[in-house]
């Protein structure tokens, strides 16, 4: 896919508890088709800490209203900055970056969207294409407590939504892993992302229970599109780099200990 | 229009933007934002004679205006450069250069004679100066003596334009530069990545897998600056200055300084579309400044 480096502006930039911002951006000429799963680079500006680009995953692509949405965990300097952004400023993005989830091939197909802290973010988009697509997608959406819990009401736009907090305070207390709707319910594939240990859990149940997985990684980046060599990942076919050859990943290719 | 036009030895640029190896990848990463063609040079990634498989992750850490990275020289080596990769690179009309590592003698060799049979590589970068390998890389480009053995022995076995990438993380960069051109250098480049370190404070670790690595960034600049000013005095073949260069002004800076061509390496990261846009600014540099020539501000610095 061509890969542009555009100056977005920002319709709104939403502040999601304390934690997140979400980022509504438009551009005044089309945007150019973005897959789920898919993740952009923006251009941090004025922060004289920062120097590289921020890869963000697609949150949302809305090609009726033109808006990419990014959902941005507040880390660091970076995403601190971004979410000084005001209606109106511009934010220049380098995108569409990276592979982009396997969509099933078989309609009949049941995909369980396995989410957790800010890794729910690329899964709204995917849930999107999926009922596109005419497939339901069910979510499983995890947090330590009911404070990184975000965009639920979106999520249940286009499946059922079911919740693990570590707290208890909201759903089931425990791990994604540990919720009562995997024993309850066959599913015939797994879509993941989110903290690595959550993946590593979410693949080892997956590959129990005979389920492929596609699991989406965050490798620490520097150019986003295959250059630099420093976000690799460790596969069976050696080192890749997880921003051209992934983000996502069948759990099949990865060298972790599942 | 100034005549942008500049020659590395018998090498012949359209303009002095390259790009610096192991930040363009081989250029068709890029080829969606930036006319490869208009570059002065593309210097494609680190080769070596075997497969390498790099270091283990994390390789990167980001440090104010600049970077550390510790990627090791991953790369399938050279036979698989010959038959997979050259083929989708030959037809640019840029001058695609190979830059080519090693950490024995013999391999550098191997390698450069490998290179030196392709007809659409007009040049080599010999990256003497890689602070990553464990063996070798550093080895040969921290002494006069390690430089001159290695470069005489390409020298032998590679008849095109040589250039040798040098380090800084050496005592006087000069003495390995007269080092270099002693042994039938066409050119030297500078500097390669300064030896760096960043910890986690918080979970008392360092940052990079292997604990040191290589900065680069506009942090660099200065000292970039002044080891290309002094190495151009030092020796009379033409130098390449690259570290830390973001935008046209960086890059006549080092031409004032003594460079005849530039490499724009980590800025690639922050603006994909860069280097054009460098080559704009120094065109219009010259243009205000009433040169008719690019090659007019090569070590025009007064002082």
């Amino acid at each position: 896919m061509k890969k542009y480096i555009l100056d977005l502006t920002v319709r709104e930039a939403l502040a999601v508890g304390k934690q997140f911002v979400l980022l509504r951006l438009t551009s005044e000429n089309p945007l150019p088709e973005m897959l789920p799963g898919q993740f952009v680079e923006v251009r941090v500006d004025e922060t004289p800490s920062v120097l590289l680009r921020r890869p963000i995953s697609i949150h949302y692509y809305d090609k009726d209203a033109n808006e990419l949405g990014l959902l941005v965990q507040l880390i660091g300097n970076g995403t601190r900055w971004m979410a000084t952004l005001r209606s109106g400023d511009v934010l220049n993005v380098v995108l569409p970056l990276g592979n982009g989830f396997t969509l099933p091939a078989d309609k009949t197909v049941r995909p369980l969207l396995v989410g957790g802290g800010v890794g729910v973010a690329p899964l709204l988009y995917l849930g999107m294409r999926l009922k596109e697509m005419g497939v339901t997608p069910t979510f499983l959406l995890g947090s330590r407590t009911e404070n990184e819990l975000m965009q639920i009401a979106e999520f249940e736009k286009y499946g059922p939504v079911y919740i693990t907090t570590e707290n208890g305070a909201v759903g089931e207390q425990g791990y994604v892993t540990q919720h009562s709707v995997l024993a309850r319910e066959q599913f015939g594939q797994v879509y993941t992302c989110g903290p690595k240990p959550m993946m590593v859990a979410v693949a080892r149940w997956a590959k129990g229970a005979g389920v492929p997985c596609e699991v989406s990684l965050e490798n620490k980046m520097a150019c986003g599109v295959g250059a630099c060599l420093c976000c690799v990942e460790d596969t069976k076919e050696g080192n890749v780099c997880v921003c051209k050859e992934g983000p996502v990943f069948s759990i099949d290719k990865l060298s972790w200990q599942i | 229009m100034a005549d942008l036009r500049t020659s590395i030895g018998k090498l012949e640029l359209a303009n002095p933007v390259m790009t610096a190896s192991g930040t363009f990848g081989y250029g068709t990463e890029f080829a969606d934002f930036v006319d490869l063609d208009r570059l002065g040079g593309v210097i494609v990634k680190g080769t070596t004679l075997y497969h390498r498989e790099g270091n283990s992750y994390p390789r990167m850490a980001e440090t104010p205006a600049g970077m550390l990275n510790a990627v090791g020289l991953q790369n399938k080596g050279v036979d698989y450069f010959c038959e997979h990769i050259y083929p989708t690179i030959k037809d640019y009309r840029t001058n695609m250069i190979v830059n080519v590592s090693g950490s024995a003698i013999e391999d550098y060799v191997a390698t450069a004679e490998r290179i030196n049979a392709l007809e659409a590589i007009p040049a080599i970068e010999l990256n003497i100066s890689c602070p990553n390998v464990k063996q070798g890389g550093m080895a040969f480009g921290v002494t006069a003596k390690g430089a001159e053995e290695v470069v005489r022995a390409v020298r032998q076995v590679y008849d095109k334009t040589l250039i040798v990438k040098l380090s800084p993380n050496v005592t006087d960069i000069t003495e390995i530069a007269r080092a270099a051109e002693a042994a039938g250098a066409d050119s030297v480049s500078l500097i390669n990545t300064l030896l760096g370190m960043a910890i986690d404070a918080e979970r008392r670790r360092p940052l990079l897998s292997t604990v040191t690595g290589g900065m680069s960034g506009p942090a660099v600049k200065p000292i970039a600056l002044r080891m290309v000013w002094q190495v151009a005095k030092a020796v009379k073949i033409p130098v390449v200055g690259l570290g830390g260069i973001t935008n046209g002004t960086d890059a006549i800076e080092f031409m004032l300084a003594g460079a005849s061509a530039i490499e724009v390496g980590t800025a690639n990261f922050i603006d994909p579309a860069v280097t054009g846009k460098i080559i704009d600014e120094i065109n219009a540099y010259l243009d205000r400044h009433g040169f008719a020539s690019v090659r007019d501000i090569i070590g025009a610095l007064e002082v």
